[in-house]
């Protein structure tokens, strides 16, 4: 693969087509948005015009002052191909939506549309990518040059795959082809599993990988560049915590590698970039090896020829900005003609020198889903990571395991248990690190664990120094505790918090926020204070600009002065998970601009590697940290603030909100004390009451028998949740006596400590929301929507048309009134939300949230108005004007819809509830909802039904509220297919279908075998209620078509409105390739 | 310590000073006293030495910096330098070029992987660069005590140990390199608490490793031979004025046998099909028999390669000017642009001095630059076999990107 290498100029392309990755999935997340904003930003400054395709509305990248046209539709061939068309680009960039991107690309070039209408590909070539993404090509291609591969067999079929297994040897790896974050992969002990897992992961790809299986190697990655001129460079190496077998996206990562030599070191760069030359990259690529923990041997797993998950942490750990870099080099600059944006004295062609230590570790939500496996292992099932910076590895080890949210304090001192130590070490589940503490304090040695877990004992050693701190802190108590002990254990990164619940006379009685108060007290009365540092890519040997900044113990002079003028600090979403993403990033980066437009000077605070507000030229100063109340009063102290933001970050900084107003920190925008009344469930009802504003019935109790009679009063369906935060504890509906009492006994233990809320559950009710932004009181700007599912399904779950369609003129009256009151008592300066359900008129208040809501990006974009700007300029104290516009005016309709990523959850029951389980978004614009919603289903991933519809929809008032939906599926000409109840309805009104048996029944005709084969490409399935259990041939033919990959609608009125809308347009080409600056 | 010198504090503050722990605040605090609690001391246990201040690195500027003491325990002056590699101490600690210097390491976790077993007197077989540490102490942050790689046989502390070369961690090593940076590398001392030497050094003056002749220090004393084995192999004449192990594993490698030569030998006369002038420590002015030789040497055809500090003897003999840098080159990260083209090299450096680019007397031409600074990082003639290079194309620690410069250069041999 040898290339001519030209050192003349190359000619700029004119227009350069970037495709974004769509909704933020598992295996595919908020990293891409990072980097498709730092492309746009690369090729904007060339004065070259850019036109993005994305419909994922939340994000950066999609704002209205980047790329100069906007396509808010499917990244896939087919609508890809009518936007070049349109559009007629000369370049293309693949590198930066991620594998939805790559895959896309490699389509376009197939079908000749690339060669058609002469788009160049720039960066890496196809050829490249191709042989990179083909596991067969690119191993023997690596063998041909001397490099070690793992043995591996490609396989096009089951059959094919035992042959292979047999020869290498079981236990063996099987990899699927084109996937991203590991999707179909495992680990296979026989031909039995084999067999199951092959045929799955051939209904996604169209080859797989039998490979040797690497237990208990070391797991490293290189992220290296190359320019056309052939420099080299890589920018960062990572080392696992965890050995081998666990997908790197599920691993602990450390930056720079720690147990490497500099032979090791220098034997896989020299590697990494041997390898990128051959094979002609051009940008950025990352590369991944195994070493062998007890020799030299080494083995290539992997090579990512684009922008990954791995580079975007590479980036915020080193300050490189490698996205930004990658794009100049696609465009055909060198290396050494990029300028250094952070150190601004030095080139892009060197690599970072760390003089700190990053820890990534992912955040996974498995507890919102019910029946899925926990287990960790070649699949990625995360939804977000964090990563932390310090100058020990311990320090950012425990800062790391604190911005989980999990209700973990660091490593120790979590009063996590569990029941079988051994075994939570051999099987990792996202808890295993605290397993390991756990060991470690019961006496488990190092090499022991070590031999369970298969991780480098350094690293172990690393959590023994914390357990050791750990005890000893235990021997004294808060006023007993000398400076060098408590400085220590500050250095070794434990928080405030964990100090007093670890010292004698901590734990349960004292902990929380008054404890912790005492603990900061009596730390600053010693004199331990952190201090700041800053990422400067060269370890201070030059002095560089940057302002990028982390806070250690393990130091004794600040960086940095405060800035001259206070700034104002935001306060960024943290993690990404489920129930708060890129949405929060995309207002915590508005919130900033806005800030700036107005003069003043910024800071933010986030600690979340995949966003852009962590990119340090969204802001005046960075703090790459905590937010903690810890942590966030430090940055206020030190940055003298004149306001903290808290209410565009979601609800983490929400939380925030009153602690700091009780440390006299000034928060902007809304008083502390309305945000206290509208979070506290017992003085907003009161609110509501004193307002006359309905809302449903509720009560908070400590007994199931209070339960039973409120129950009884009010009737079933009743919804029930915790009050007191504790994670993962979901909300659920009960629909009898015997589920209430099965919910309050397992899920929730109720108890005097443990008190739940239970609420009447309004059924066949309309769920409207509200976003405004408010100022002294009065309502400034206000968007309504409406969601297609009916209450019951999680908001964040629901599909959401704006403006409002099809709402009673009353009910919107109705709706604007009660916001209007509740503005107004709450004197909101600044963002909110309400929830409202409403059935015939009847409008009652569920929610309100004094903070931005999920949906601001939308409705912002939608009406082309910054409900972020419009909240900051109010929370200034500006005079602000109402927007001239009003969603009355629109003459086209934005459907959201929701991101589901249960292929990646195996098990899992891929059900919509009260418990949000959607791991992302889009929103797409159309002349009407049929052509919006279609746009949006898309967008997601939905295929048109082309072979046959399976129709099973549950009860009989899901079967009358779905014929007229069948009718129209009917009419389609389509194969109906339908279970015996629906069958049997079907018939009884007109709609013939074909019969096929419950998988349980296990009789031919069987769903299914027909789902096996490929003869139903839809499947409607409404659940019998939103209970979750006894529903196992229900849960068997969700599950089974998430599986193989077919389309599934769960919902009722989402399945009736998608009949609607299909048999409106019938087909992908009746929607409208028309770009978002041209509907207006 | 007796007396105590007037300081200067870093950064200001109320604390001051660069120590991460304070033992006179911290022992100063009545209340623990009265408490009776478990010291700190007790705190890390045996493995640990105590966490109160035990060593002392003072700076010529005044600037005293407190840390705890580990490997031998013996008080130093001499000349800090920082590095800003981020492995590869073994490898520095026994690079010649960083003979009389304190060595400061900017990435603060140190002793992670160990310390390969000794070589029994033959670097060349050993993953080290001599048989000996050369620095004169060592200055990190955080000092790891266990250590985790299969190569390894024993912790970076008792390498030390077994050497006498005293360590100090608990060191900002951020702040001191900012020092550094903006002072310029300065003289200083470590003083050890109970080494029985720490008074007189404490009272000594500052020692300039500069001012001795550290080449002669380094360098063999009698002509070596290194057989590549191989019957009828061309010969190199390794002119050692400190030369780094790999840059004779290099060239073994390469099937070529290697004459290692004092710094000071006449090898003007001795056999061989080409010269490899290698790097060292300090002024190169100080080589000045080595320069003498090399005048001579520009005069026949036999090729002429030189690294590091053999860039600025070569320099030098060709009439070129070599000076001082503010803080030196000491890392792997340093890009070096080959003159009139847009290849970059990112290479392993450790050097003081440099050569002054722009005024190259006759024939001679500047051939790389730092992409950072613009200092000079190599030259060449422009048509006789003669050219050298600041950089480190041996690597061992660091990149080894420019290892086919050695391929270049034997090329010109065979």
């Amino acid at each position: 693969m040898t290339e001519t290498r030209s050192d003349a100029p190359l000619p700029r392309p004119k227009k350069v087509l970037i495709l974004g990755s769509g909704a933020l999935k598992i295996g595919e997340a908020g990293e891409f948005d990072y980097s498709g904003s730092q492309a746009i930003k690369a090729l904007k400054e060339e004065g070259i015009t850019t036109v993005l395709v994305n419909p994922n509305i939340a994000t950066i990248q999609t704002s209205e002052d980047l790329a100069d046209e906007i396509y808010f539709l499917p990244v896939n061939a087919n609508f890809v191909e009518r936007i070049i068309e349109k559009e007629r680009p000369d370049g293309l960039l693949l590198g930066f939506g991620g594998q939805t991107a790559l895959n896309c690309g490699i389509e376009l070039a197939d079908r000749g549309v690339l060669d058609r209408f002469g788009v160049e590909v720039l960066g890496t070539p196809l050829k490249t990518i191709l042989m990179t993404e083909d596991r067969e090509l690119f191993a023997n291609e690596l063998r041909n040059i001397g490099m070690h591969t793992p043995s591996n067999r490609a396989c096009q079929t089951v059959e094919e795959s035992i042959v292979a297994a047999r020869e290498i040897g079981y236990p063996v790896m099987v990899r699927a082809a084109f996937a991203l974050g590991g999707m179909g992969s495992g680990i296979v002990r026989d031909d039995d599993q084999l067999k199951e897992l092959a045929l799955k992961a051939l209904s996604h790809a169209p080859q797989i990988l039998i490979e040797e299986y690497l237990s208990g190697w070391k797991e490293i990655e290189y992220e290296v560049v190359r320019d056309r001129f052939d420099n080299c460079i890589t920018v960062c190496n990572m080392e696992n915590f965890d050995a081998l077998g666990i997908h790197t996206g599920e691993s602990i990562v450390v930056a720079p590698s720690q147990t490497l030599s500099d032979h090791d070191y220098h034997k896989l760069r020299t590697i990494s970039i041997e390898l990128i030359r051959h094979l002609g990259v051009i940008g950025e690529c990352n590369v991944q090896f195994a070493l062998h923990p007890d020799s030299d041997e080494y083995r290539i797993i992997e090579v990512n020829a684009r922008l990954s998950r791995s580079s975007a942490l590479a980036s915020k750990a080193t300050g490189y900005p490698l996205a930004f870099v990658a794009a100049k080099l696609a465009l055909g600059d060198g290396l050494v003609d990029v300028p250094n944006s952070i150190t601004k004295v030095t080139g892009s062609c060197f690599e970072p020198a760390l003089d700190y230590v990053v820890i990534k570790i992912p955040r996974w939500d498995l507890k919102k889903f019910r029946r899925v496996s926990t287990s960790l292992g070649s699949e990625m099932k995360s939804v977000g990571e964090v990563m932390a910076i310090g100058r020990r590895f311990e320090e950012a080890l425990q800062k790391a395991c604190r911005m989980l949210g999990i209700g973990a304090h660091g490593v120790i001192g979590n009063g996590f248990s569990f029941d079988d130590i051994e075994s939570s070490l051999t099987d990792p589940t996202e808890h295993r690190l605290f397993a390991i503490a756990q060991a470690l304090q019961d006496g488990m040695t190092v090499d022991r664990i070590c031999e369970l877990t298969g991780i480098t004992p350094w690293f172990l050693q690393r959590v023994a120094e914390i357990v050791e701190c750990g005890s000893i802190l235990g021997k004294f108590t808060l006023e007993s505790l000398d400076a060098g002990t408590f400085r220590r254990a500050k250095q070794l990164g434990f928080s405030d918090n964990q100090v007093s619940r670890l010292v004698e006379g901590g734990g349960g009685g004292r902990a929380g926020y008054s404890a912790m108060l005492a603990t900061r007290a009596r730390r600053k009365e010693l004199g331990i204070e952190p201090f700041t540092k800053q990422i400067d890519t060269l370890a201070a040997e030059y002095p560089a600009q940057t302002n990028f900044l982390y806070l250690t113990y393990n130091a004794t002079t600040d960086d940095v002065e405060p800035s001259e003028t206070p700034p104002h600090i935001v306060l960024g979403g943290g993690a990404y998970r489920i129930g708060s993403s890129v949405e929060f990033d995309w207002c915590a980066v508005n919130a900033v601009n806005s800030l700036a437009r107005h003069g003043h000077r910024t800071v933010m605070i986030n600690f979340n590697p995949e966003t852009v507000s962590t990119d340090y030229d969204s802001c005046d100063r960075l703090y790459f940290e905590e937010l903690s109340l810890e942590r966030v009063l430090d940055i206020c102290e030190k940055e003298r603030t004149v306001g903290v933001v808290i209410s565009v970050g979601g609800q983490i900084p929400n939380q925030l909100s009153v602690p700091l107003g009780e440390q006299g920190i000034p928060i902007l925008g809304t008083s502390v004390d309305s945000i206290d009344r509208a979070e506290n469930r017992e003085r907003f009802s009161s609110l509501l009451d004193e307002m006359k504003i309905d809302q449903p019935q509720w009560q908070e109790l400590t007994s199931q028998k209070e339960a039973a009679v409120f129950a009884g009063d009010c009737g079933y369906p009743v919804l029930i949740r915790p009050s007191y935060v504790l994670s993962g504890a979901a909300m659920s509906v009960a629909h009898s006596d015997e589920e209430l009492e099965e919910y309050l006994m397992a899920a929730a233990k109720v108890s005097k400590e443990h008190p739940v809320v239970i609420s009447k559950f309004i059924a066949g009710a309309k769920e409207i929301e509200l976003d405004g932004v408010a100022q002294n009181g009065e309502v400034i700007c206000y968007a309504i929507s409406e969601h297609v599912e009916n209450a019951g399904v999680h908001s964040g779950d629901a599909t959401m048309i704006f403006p409002s369609q099809r709402l009673y003129l009353e009910t919107v009256r109705r709706i604007k009134w009660i916001a209007r009151g509740i503005a107004l008592a709450l004197k909101i300066t600044g963002p909110f939300n309400i929830q409202f359900i409403a059935r015939d008129n009847r409008i009652q208040v569920i929610e309100c949230n004094l903070r931005a809501s999920r949906s601001f990006p939308f409705v912002s974009k939608i009406l082309k108005e910054n409900f972020i700007d419009y909240a900051i300029r109010a929370m200034l104290g500006e005079k602000v004007e109402p927007p001239a516009r009003s969603a009355f005016e629109c003459d086209f309709v934005g459907v959201k819809a929701p991101q589901f990523s249960f292929a990646r959850l195996k098990g899992a029951d891929p059900l919509l509830g009260v418990e949000m389980a959607s791991t992302g978004e889009v929103a797409c614009l159309g002349n009407n909802v049929n052509e919006a919603y279609l746009k949006a289903l898309l967008s997601v991933g939905f295929k048109l039904p082309r072979k046959g519809v399976l129709l099973s929809t549950g009860t009989i008032e899901g079967k009358v509220a779905f014929l007229e939906g069948a009718r129209k599926l009917k009419s389609l000409g389509l194969p109906i297919y339908a279970t015996e109840g629906t069958y049997r309805f079907l018939e009884e009104h007109g709609v013939l279908s074909t019969l096929l048996h419950h998988p349980l029944e296990g009789t031919s005709p069987n769903v299914i075998e027909y789902l096996e084969s490929g003869k139903i490409d839809l499947v409607i399935n409404v659940p019998r209620s939103f209970e979750r259990h006894d529903l196992t041939n229900g849960y068997l033919i969700r599950r089974k078509a998430v599986d193989f990959g077919v389309s599934m609608l769960t919902n009722v009125q989402a399945a009736s409105l998608f009949a609607e809308a299909i048999t409106d347009l019938r087909d992908e080409d009746a929607l409208e390739i028309k770009p978002w600056r041209e509907y207006s | 310590m007796s007396s105590s010198p007037p300081t200067k504090a870093l950064g200001g503050g109320a604390r001051g000073g660069l120590a991460l722990t304070d033992p006179v605040q911290d022992s100063a605090t009545e209340e623990a006293k009265a408490a009776a609690a478990p010291s700190f001391k007790e705190f890390r246990g045996l493995e640990h030495p105590s966490a109160r201040g035990d060593a002392l690195l003072i700076l010529s500027d005044g600037t005293e910096i407190s840390g705890q003491a580990f490997g031998g325990r013996r008080s130093v002056s001499g000349e800090v330098v920082f590095a800003t590699g981020m492995v590869g101490y073994p490898e520095s600690l026994t690079d010649p070029s960083y003979r009389g210097q304190l060595l400061t390491l900017t990435y603060p976790l140190i002793g992670n992987y160990g310390v390969p077993p000794s070589s029994e007197g033959d670097p060349l077989v050993s993953g080290f660069e001599s048989g000996k540490i050369q620095a004169s102490a060592l200055v990190i942050s955080t000092l790891s005590r266990d250590f985790s790689h299969w190569q390894s046989t024993r912790s970076l502390d008792s390498w030390l140990k077994e050497e006498g070369i005293p360590g100090i961690e608990g060191v900002d090593v951020r702040a001191l390199t900012q020092r550094l940076r903006e002072h310029g590398t300065m003289t200083a001392k470590l003083i050890i608490e109970g080494d029985k030497d720490a008074d007189d050094v404490f009272n000594g003056a500052f020692v300039d490793p500069g001012k001795r002749n550290l080449v002669a220090e380094v360098s063999v004393r009698e002509p070596v031979l290194h057989s590549c084995g191989v019957s009828g192999a061309p010969r190199i004449l390794l002119v050692d004025c400190g030369a780094k192990a790999n840059i004779a594993r290099s060239l073994l490698r390469r099937h070529v046998d290697v004459l290692q030569v004092p710094w000071d030998h006449d090898f003007v006369g001795e056999k061989g099909e080409a010269v490899l002038v290698s790097n060292g420590p300090g002024d190169p002015v100080r080589a000045d028999r080595t320069v003498e030789n090399l005048r001579r040497a520009i005069c026949e055809d036999r090729p002429v390669m030189g690294i590091c500090l053999g860039n600025q003897l070569l320099a030098l003999a060709a009439g070129a000017r070599t000076y001082k840098l503010q803080f030196g080159h000491r890392s792997q990260n340093q890009p070096c642009v080959e003159v009139g083209e847009r290849r970059c090299l990112i290479t392993s450096q450790n050097h003081g001095y440099a050569v002054d680019g722009e005024k190259l007397p006759g024939q001679w031409r500047e051939w790389f630059r730092n992409a950072n600074d613009g200092s000079n990082e190599g030259i060449r003639h422009a048509d006789r076999p003669y050219f050298s290079v600041q950089f480190h194309p041996e690597a061992h620690p660091g990149p080894r990107d420019a290892a086919f410069l050695f391929d270049r250069f034997l090329e010109l041999v065979r």
